[in-house]
């Protein structure tokens, strides 16, 4: 297994600047998943480490060796692709077989290791299927044996879940992770999806625009987004910009006014007082109080708001409220039923807020 | 059922309207291609008989006014269009690979598909008179390798069109996966695209055959009157014999037929293995 370097990378379509200077490193036997919306640059990454693209500039290092001028069969890595491209013509046996007969490995070993990786895959007995007779996920499942199958020293992913349904997407999620972490195999993994690259990764890498936004891990990424772009990107769904107004005397409390005379306590102190700053809430944050005497008078971030809009969900209800000039997405428990129009009290806990760079 | 029997009966009415705009020159071909004596104002013909057939066929000899053995014609003919088909797919395949998976630039693509298509885009016969010109100075008028040229040049046009479309039609990452474990370029070329392209290349090669096996101006320009191909014997025979004219265009239609159930056979089977061709 191996380490994986990219030095400065940068590559160009046109005027189109896809990657610029993109510099990230892979540990052995670990996931990195390169993570953005579509058009980030993140395909074309990957595209350059598999050699499909020669990039403008920058390298790339496999254990220490650039393989920036290698040709792709010549790199030695495996690769599943986003339609699978398992090839028509051939059987499963055949799309496993191709690059072992490549290699010249004799026939009674082809064999054998076919055979070890069905099984790997949950897939024994297929060998004499087309493509075209499996269901999605079996196609992928053999798109990743082929990438595995002559025991490549990376793998890279594009995509590889897109294409089947949410349910079969969760649970191959989880066979992917077990494969990986038996085989020990150093993976690159592209995704759009935040959820798939929080449960799948051990490094994620944000990129927007060509550029890396963050990188961490998940949990690091997931706590401490950097700005309202990686926080919008990892499930937050609700920003009220402001100013940062004071400190508090506890540790790593801040206090963040708005235009509009909103007072929020949150959890970050790597700001300056006045800079600008965006407060980012996720679905969970908001508490509710039905009963205002009963909340302790020297409690903060208690607000006041006007139910908008709200989607019933079984077990929860999907509210938006409006405070100020501002809206604020939650979930909350299905036994608090309110109207639309309906004025509420709740409260924010300071833990559960992110103060964010704005821009 | 009641839509069901409306559809069957539109369906009939345009199968017979089909069967008849196809088969009733063909009858009128077969019935002319039997009728030893046929005039009017009789329907059919008064006396019938395979005499013009056995003498085409080269069977018996008559002396009758237009009387020629079609059958080394048809083999010049048959000749003719294999070696056409064989060379103009050796330069379409790798001609329409290129233009369809090489990153060329967009105006050189176009300058080569302009460069394909400019024979087509004038009148024929102004093109082949000057053809022939040419051809009269190397001395390739009225030779088989003038008229394999001629053919070839007529067929590349549609050859390098639908071998482009072809392999355009293939998504890169087929080739991709090929690479990724261990193919070179030349090696995934010929493992994997060119199976998967099967298909469309038939249908090329099958066009370009059928163009060679009609082609009529350029042979006419450049063969006359040493290469006399099948639609040639056909020409010279409609002036002065229809019997003769009818048995060489039925003859002529074989070759057509043939590839066009073998061509159906094919693409049928590749769709419904949900390949594309």
């Amino acid at each position: 297994m191996a380490i994986l370097k990219v030095k400065n990378l940068s590559k160009n379509f046109g005027k189109v600047k896809a990657v610029q200077e993109v510099n990230f490193e892979a540990t052995e036997g670990k996931v990195l998943s390169l993570l953005g919306p579509s058009g980030c640059g993140k395909t074309t990454t990957l595209r350059c480490i598999a050699g499909f693209e020669n990039p403008d500039q920058g390298e790339i290092y496999l254990d220490n060796r650039n393989i920036t001028p290698f040709p792709p069969e010549k790199r030695g890595i495996g690769m599943v692709f986003q339609n699978y491209a398992l090839w028509p013509h051939m059987t499963v046996y055949g799309n496993l077989a191709f690059g072992l007969q490549i290699r010249k490995v004799p026939k009674s070993e082809i064999d054998k290791r076919i055979k070890k990786v069905l099984s790997m895959v949950q897939l024994e007995g297929y060998e004499n299927r087309y493509p075209r007779q499996m269901s999605g996920g079996q196609q992928q499942r053999i798109a990743m044996a082929r990438a595995l199958v002559f025991e490549p020293e990376i793998m890279l992913l594009d995509e590889p879940l897109s294409n089947l349904d949410a349910q079969l997407r969760e649970e191959m999620r989880f066979e992917f992770t077990e494969l990986q972490r038996k085989l020990g195999i150093t993976a690159i993994y592209v995704t759009h999806d935040q959820a798939e690259a929080l449960v799948i990764s051990d490094k994620i890498v944000i990129l927007n625009q060509g550029k890396i936004v963050q990188s961490g891990s998940p949990k690091e990424i997931y706590s401490n987004p950097k700005n309202k772009f990686v926080a919008g990107f990892i499930a937050v769904t609700s920003f009220i910009n402001g100013r940062i107004d004071s400190f508090t005397e506890e540790k790593k409390k801040v206090v963040v006014k708005t235009d509009d005379g909103l007072v929020i306590h949150g959890f970050d102190n790597s700001f300056n007082i006045g800079q600008k700053v965006s407060v980012a809430m996720r679905m969970n944050v908001i508490k509710f109080i039905q009963d205002e005497n009963k909340s302790d008078k020297n409690r903060v971030n208690i607000f006041k708001g006007k139910i908008i809009q709200s989607s019933y969900l079984g077990n929860i209800i999907d509210y938006k409220i409006k405070v100020g000039s501002w809206e604020i997405r939650t979930n909350s428990d299905a036994k608090y039923n309110f109207k639309i129009g309906e004025e509420v009290t709740f409260y924010l806990s300071p833990e559960d807020i992110i103060v964010t760079r704005e821009e | 059922m009641q839509k069901s029997v409306f559809r069957k009966t539109i369906e009939i009415i345009i199968f017979t309207v089909f069967i008849f705009f196809l088969f009733a020159p063909l009858l009128s071909l077969g019935i002319w291609s039997v009728a030893l004596r046929w005039y009017w104002p009789h329907t059919l013909p008064q006396e019938i008989g395979f005499d013009y057939w056995l003498q085409a066929l080269g069977i018996t000899k008559s002396l009758t006014l237009g009387a020629v053995n079609v059958i080394p014609a048809f083999l010049l003919s048959l000749g003719i269009a294999i070696i056409v088909v064989i060379i103009t797919m050796a330069i379409a395949i790798p001609a329409g690979y290129s233009l369809a998976k090489l990153k060329i630039p967009a105006l050189l693509k176009g300058i080569i598909l302009i460069l394909f298509l400019l024979p087509r885009a004038f009148p024929q016969q102004p093109v082949f008179l000057n053809l022939m010109l040419m051809f009269n100075k190397i001395g390739l008028t009225g030779t088989v390798l003038g008229v394999i040229f001629v053919h070839i040049v007529v067929g590349l046009v549609f050859a390098v069109w639908i071998t482009a479309s072809t392999f355009s039609s293939i998504p890169p990452e087929f080739e991709e996966a090929a690479r990724s474990v261990g193919a070179t370029r030349l090696k995934a070329f010929f493992k994997v695209t060119l199976p998967i392209s099967t298909p469309g290349l038939i249908a090329s090669a099958v066009f370009v055959f059928l163009t060679s096996m009609d082609e009529f101006t350029g042979t006419f320009f450049v063969g006359l009157p040493f290469v006399t191909t099948l639609p040639m014997t056909l020409y010279s025979a409609s002036g002065s014999n229809i019997q003769f004219a009818s048995v060489i265009a039925i003859l002529l239609l074989i070759p057509s037929i043939l590839f066009m159930i073998l061509i159906q056979k094919f693409l049928k089977a590749e769709h419904l293995g949900g390949m594309g061709g």
